[in-house]
């Protein structure tokens, strides 16, 4: 039994202009100890995800299941699930300014996370908290327990919540883009930090991404999100070397990267779709250089590729195309080309042209 | 933090002169003859003539000015032109009056407007959220007499009628000679006052309260684990509150100079009521006592609700 089960996920809020169909169908699995990439754009349902694992999206219409030790966090009281949240599953925010409590102390906020599980008065409770803050490497911990957030650095703030997510020895943590807020040497520290506690900890980590390239030392496997479904699955080599979808090889065509000094990024074209309003067929065919009329018509779902065990793509192109080498590249074009009856071009097409191209066809 | 302070009470000592200044002056732009309404119509005019010496109505402008302030900085606030009373007197048997009645008021206002404000922000579009909007919106738009004679005719008036006497007509009992009676006395009055007032404060603390719980730091404290309660009271109303502070002291400053309504339709004989009659009377010294009584309240508010903002935020600095 994994540790994390999560099957056929949905998500969705209710407001003025329609449904937003936050996630739709989202299942994946996560072991003890191990680390799980979701990347996606800003939209992709990424972090509405493993919100909804820590019962934070109120106000939302919630489907599926997440088995967490067996247990179906999805149908737990809310004094059950209380339980969970902080102890067993914790949670590292983005922001690390705006997730602290602005008026209390850094101690006072770690010590109450402690307090909120277990029956140790704040003596003890401190104490821990002072440990753990030397544990993420804040220096004079025992002074700047008393210090408040605003008198942190980015880093700093980041490395006391970091402290806060593991005082409970958490089975699980989901760290949402924790370090986008931060300089890039300061993020190369808290990736670093984050690899190290798991290591001594044992814990499992989902680390949520809009960028590749911060999973690429980290993650064992990596799921990317389009419009609040998995587009593709994989472990780390898989993704990075032999990638299936076209959204994730665009992905990887838009890194900027050292070794490739010079050479033009390719950013993907168009915009992430409407999720009220969702293309037909694959959410991701307006914007796909390969799409096929079948794209346009039919939803992909996740089938495994031909190559390892665990990875799976939801895209129509013959499963035997993988990475992203020039050879490749066009095998995918003469696929799309053959699937084709009417020219199109990415990136300008709606949900709404698809239908009238469907319509033409 | 001394800067500061120094800054500020010197500054609140010009605003205190100009007003001091301009209410005295005030009096002799408007037409009056004050030796004449003391004296009485038969008065002679040798008797006027004496009236108006004793009081040194016959020195220039500045001249007079400058002796009520002599007497201002040494404690004495002058003679009442009226009853001859000193004015002290009269600002110390006013003020228990409106002290108590505004301090009396602003617990209840506090209390029940922050709490309306934050069940209705906790359960937004609720029923118990629209209640709290109508309550506001009722008792922002109704003045503040309608309240109280709706409260005199319901629950005094009907009820006494009726056979109920619960509620006193009006009157002041000392909080010293008896407490249940001054309690019992001003409830209708608190009721009154507060009524007006929670409304701004169910708006306040619940806009406060909305865009606090879209915070980040709010969903951390619910990924802690940590009880719904204690996440709306000690994390979410806890910022939420700020502003309300500095709103309360403002408000409670500006009622201790005189709830002139309220005292009125009452029978209080607050500072309101004092100001209001002196004014008609042309009691010159107990008018600018008043006012400036009134502008010392809010003047230590004001510095005061700073001073409570740096204690209630740290990221505040003053200087």
């Amino acid at each position: 039994m994994s540790l994390l089960e999560v099957s056929d996920l949905h998500v969705s809020f209710r407001t003025t202009d329609g449904d937003v169909q936050a996630v739709r169908g989202v299942s994946f699995e996560l072991d003890a100890g191990r680390t799980l990439g979701i990347v996606g754009e800003s939209g992709s349902g990424k972090s509405v995800c493993t919100q909804t694992l820590l019962g934070l999206t109120t106000g939302a219409r919630v489907r599926g299941t997440a088995r967490f030790e067996g247990e179906d966090l999805l149908s737990v009281s809310e004094d059950e699930f209380r339980a969970v949240r902080g102890a067993k599953i914790a949670a590292i925010f983005q922001d690390p300014l705006s997730s602290l409590h602005p008026l209390y102390k850094v101690g006072w906020q770690i010590v109450e996370m402690i307090r909120a599980h277990e029956p140790v008065n704040r003596a003890v409770a401190r104490r821990r908290a002072v440990d753990l803050l030397g544990l993420v490497g804040i220096p004079h911990p025992a002074q700047r327990i008393d210090d408040y957030p605003h008198q942190f650095s980015g880093g700093m703030r980041q490395r006391a919540l970091i402290a806060m997510a593991l005082a409970l020895d958490p089975k699980l943590v989901i760290a949402d883009e924790p370090t986008t807020a931060l300089d890039a040497t300061v993020q190369a520290q808290i990736l670093d930090l984050l690899l190290r506690l798991q290591q001594e900890n044992g814990m499992a980590l989902i680390m949520i991404t809009h960028d590749l390239g911060v999973i690429a030392g980290l993650a064992d496997e990596v799921m990317v999100m389009y419009a609040g479904r998995a587009a593709e699955r994989a472990d780390r080599r898989g993704l990075y070397y032999r990638a299936h979808h076209p959204y994730t090889n665009g992905l990887l065509e838009s890194i900027p990267s050292s070794g490739a000094a010079g050479a033009r990024l390719r950013p993907i074209p168009g915009q992430p779709p409407s999720l009220i309003r969702l293309p037909s067929g694959c959410a991701f065919h307006p914007r796909c250089e390969f799409a096929m009329d079948r794209c346009t018509r039919e939803q992909p779902e996740l089938v495994p590729v031909e190559d390892g065990v665990r990875h799976a793509s939801a895209c129509w192109l013959p499963g035997r195309l993988l990475g992203t080498t020039e050879e490749m590249k066009r095998a995918r074009q003469d696929a799309g080309a053959a699937g084709r009856t009417v020219e199109r071009v990415p990136g300008q097409s709606t949900g709404q042209d698809a239908a009238v191209e469907e319509g033409a066809a | 933090m001394l800067r500061f302070l120094v800054r500020r009470v010197l500054s609140g000592v010009l605003v205190l002169w100009l007003i001091s200044l301009f209410t005295f002056g005030l009096f002799y732009v408007a037409p009056s003859n004050v030796p004449r309404m003391i004296c009485g119509r038969l008065c002679t005019q040798s008797q006027v003539e004496l009236i108006t010496k004793q009081l040194g109505l016959n020195q220039p402008l500045p001249v007079q000015y400058w002796h009520f302030l002599d007497r201002l900085l040494h404690g004495d606030l002058g003679y009442s032109y009226y009853n001859s009373q000193p004015v002290s007197t009269l600002i110390g048997n006013a003020l228990p009056i409106t002290a108590s009645l505004a301090i009396g008021a602003a617990v209840l206002w506090l209390v029940g407007g922050v709490a309306i404000g934050v069940v209705s922000a906790v359960r937004p579009r609720s029923l118990l959220d629209r209640a709290g909007t109508i309550f506001a919106l009722i008792g922002l738009s109704m003045p503040s007499f309608l309240i109280g004679i709706l409260l005199l005719y319901f629950l005094f008036f009907k009820l006494t009628t009726a056979g109920l006497a619960w509620f006193p007509p009006s009157g002041y009992v000392g909080i010293t000679s008896d407490p249940l009676e001054w309690a019992h006395h001003l409830l209708l009055p608190w009721f009154a006052l507060a009524f007006i007032t929670a409304a701004t404060y169910v708006r306040l603390t619940r806009n406060q309260m909305l865009e606090v719980l879209g915070e980040d730091y709010i969903r951390t404290a619910r990924s802690k684990g940590v009880a719904r309660s204690r996440v709306t009271i000690r994390h979410a109303l806890r910022a939420a509150l700020t502003p309300v502070v500095t709103q309360f002291g403002i408000d409670l400053a500006g009622l201790l100079g005189g709830a002139i309504v309220t005292e009125r339709l009452f029978g209080l004989p607050g500072l309101g009521e004092l100001a209001v009659s002196s004014v008609t009377r042309q009691d010159q010294p107990v008018v600018i006592a008043t006012v400036l009584l009134a502008a010392v309240f809010i003047v230590v508010a004001n510095i005061v609700v700073d001073l409570l903002y740096a204690v209630l935020d740290p990221r505040v600095r003053l200087g």
